[in-house]
């Protein structure tokens, strides 16, 4: 009896234990990667690396072509899909207990949510540059935009989805149009969940590599037409850690620092804005 | 008669008027009654019908970019079907299982990649199932509460890291250390094991299939490890509580308790985390070594689907080269479609479950 409760107690300590260490591994590398990051990138971290373009292997430079060529991207992408994703929200919150059509949407929309972003960029290869002829920061934009959707959709619709019947059938109890409920009333009651996955949407088209390899591609030179090849962060992270020549590596890493960073941060904001306003 | 005629001649003059006014009376008459109710007794018509306009309006607006969501995965579909068109009639069902991949002769075959994203997935399941499963366990059932929120955020920050990130420092960091130990010391011991060893031969690259699983591995994690502390949690508390009331173990509730109850849950979850692995495509890029060859051993370089379309999409020449690679990419698509849609059914078993038994 004794040695059955003490084996049992020992199976219990050794697999918690073992728990433990796995939440220690994860950490670990957690740690580790961001300790990388900092090691190798902040001696490359300063002020040319946004007031310089991208250099030719073996002089001096920076990242701004780059840096100005994520954000152009980033938002237009955002400003696409952030519209598309919020009305098909609305549509499958508000809309979507009846009919075949927001059960198919909501599964086909979750799938979108992971499908593997090289096959957005083929897609967009495929329908816009294949048939202009020219890779362009808009094919880029696009491929990004495909990336948001999902995200905003599914945002959307679980944030919708936590607001109380009551408060709907107070304003349609006022004589207020549905559209206007639901713009006015429901989706301003949800905003700052709305605005969580915005953020979360652009954290994560902010790191996306894939989708732009054969989209916008890459450009050695400033330029803000939306028509022609863009640079971009991730593409030129890419191309300058594979390279060789040390000096491009070493932009890569500050490059790799200051995107983490980025996204980090927006992660965090996302979450810290989101519980915030929750708690009031 | 005549008179009658002569009525009618006179009158010619005057129909149109009288018409007009024939034509209106009724009009009045039906509109008065319902202005006047309108005004005693209730809100005007006019304007409920132009809200309801409004409002149908309004849900068809919403309900076209639902249908644009369905648009978007169909028009993949087709456009991929579509431009890999060249390169099924030209290698048929032969493309899945032929080895050759010689953009020179024209000969591809996707076995390579198939078999490259495959081994790397399943590493990545084979390490990163149990710590995802033991993470879940100590933010559900260990970790004290004002710990359980900073430590699942840190946990759900490392799916946040960019998967280019993953790939240099598993290129720059991790593999020369695979390389310099890891590797030679399962050479050394599982190596020499018969059967399995072919698996462990070959020189330590450092760079390889082994290295792309493992850093795949800790990308998966965070995926899994929160869809598997979702459905925990989902766990009514009665049932725990009543195994700790009988006296068990706190592994003993997870074992007993929680796993069964949450299996559907926790296979979705793994099946999640496949998908995701199936995809990734950066990370594997950096690490996998883009060798088109079979080899038995995973410590040899490799190529895998997403990667091998990361590497020469751009620089692909001839209709024929680019066709294969969009067809390797379609390949992908159906793979991780097949296996997000049962990821997605598992979750939504477990979900209608949870109504009918608590």
């Amino acid at each position: 009896m004794k040695s059955l409760y003490s084996r049992r107690l020992l199976v219990n300590r050794f697999n918690l234990a073992m728990s433990m260490m796995t939440m220690a591994f994860g950490l670990f590398f957690l740690l580790w990667i961001l300790y990388t990051l900092f090691a190798a990138g902040f001696q490359a971290f300063s002020i040319a690396l946004f007031t310089q373009m991208t250099p030719p292997p073996g002089s001096k430079g920076g990242l701004l072509n780059a840096v100005m060529g994520s954000l152009l991207m980033a938002t237009m992408g955002t400003l696409i899909g952030t519209p598309i994703g919020i009305f098909a929200g609305i549509y499958l919150a508000e809309y979507g207990n009846r009919g075949w059509l927001a059960p198919v949407t909501r599964f086909i929309n979750d799938i979108l949510l992971s499908a593997p972003s090289i096959v957005i960029g083929l897609f967009i290869y495929e329908i816009y540059v294949f048939q202009v002829g020219h890779f362009s920061a808009w094919a880029g934009s696009l491929a990004l935009a495909l990336i948001v959707i999902p995200v905003v959709v599914r945002t959307t619709e679980n944030m919708l989805r936590l607001v109380p019947d009551s408060l709907r059938e107070a304003a349609v109890a006022l004589g207020t149009p549905q559209w206007k409920m639901i713009l006015m009333v429901t989706l301003k009651a949800v905003r700052a969940g709305v605005i969580t996955g915005i953020l979360l949407a652009i954290a994560r088209i902010s790191g996306e590599t894939a989708p732009l390899l054969f989209t916008a591609l890459n450009n050695q030179f400033w330029t803000t037409n939306l028509n022609a090849p863009m640079s971009n962060l991730p593409v030129v992270i890419f191309q300058f850690a594979m390279s060789p020549y040390s000096d491009w590596q070493e932009l890569a890493w500050a490059g790799a620092l200051f995107i983490t960073l980025t996204v980090l941060v927006l992660n965090i904001v996302a979450r810290l804005f989101f519980r915030q306003t929750a708690a009031k | 008669m005549a008179r009658l005629a002569d009525d009618y001649a006179e009158g010619d003059v005057h129909t149109p008027v009288m018409q007009i006014i024939a034509s209106t009376i009724p009009v009045t008459i039906e509109l008065l009654p319902r202005t006047a109710s309108a005004v005693t007794s209730r809100m005007p018509k006019p304007k409920q019908r132009s809200t309801q306009f409004q409002d149908a309006l309004f849900r068809w607006f919403t309900r076209s970019f639902a249908f644009l969501v369905l648009a978007i995965l169909l028009g993949i579909i087709v456009s991929l079907i579509y431009g890999s068109l060249p390169a099924m009639q030209k290698f048929g069902f032969g493309f899945l299982v032929n080895a050759e991949w010689n953009p020179v002769t024209e000969k591809f075959g996707a076995l390579v990649p198939i078999v490259g994203t495959l081994v790397t997935s399943f590493i990545a399941l084979l390490i990163g199932v149990p710590v995802s499963f033991g993470i879940a366990l100590f933010l559900t059932e260990m970790s004290p509460l004002w710990l359980k929120r900073p430590l699942g955020t840190a946990i759900e920050l490392l799916a946040a890291i960019p998967s280019i990130i993953y790939g240099m420092w598993g290129l720059f960091v991790l593999a020369p250390l695979f390389a310099d130990y890891l590797q030679p010391w399962l050479i050394a011991t599982l190596g020499a094991v018969p059967l399995l060893g072919a698996m462990f031969k070959g020189p330590p690259q450092g760079i390889g299939v082994l290295t792309a699983g493992f850093v795949l591995a800790i990308m998966v994690i965070p995926f899994i490890a929160s869809v598997m502390r979702d459905v925990f949690e989902i766990v009514p508390p009665v049932l725990k509580e009543s195994a700790y009331g009988i006296g068990c173990t706190t592994w003993e509730v997870v074992r007993n308790v929680v796993l069964p109850y949450t299996k559907v849950g926790v296979i979705g979850g793994i099946m999640l985390g496949l998908g995701r692995a199936l995809g990734e495509t950066m990370a594997v890029t950096f690490l996998i070594g883009n060798a088109h060859r079979l080899t038995a051993s995973i410590l040899a370089p490799g190529n895998s689907i997403a990667s091998a379309l990361a590497n020469e999409f751009t620089e692909a020449v001839g209709d024929l080269y680019t066709s294969a690679l969009i067809e390797l990419g379609l390949i992908l698509f159906v793979i991780t479609f097949i296996v997000l849609g049962l990821a997605k059914l598992l979750l939504l078993q477990l979900a209608r479950g949870e109504g009918r038994k608590t």
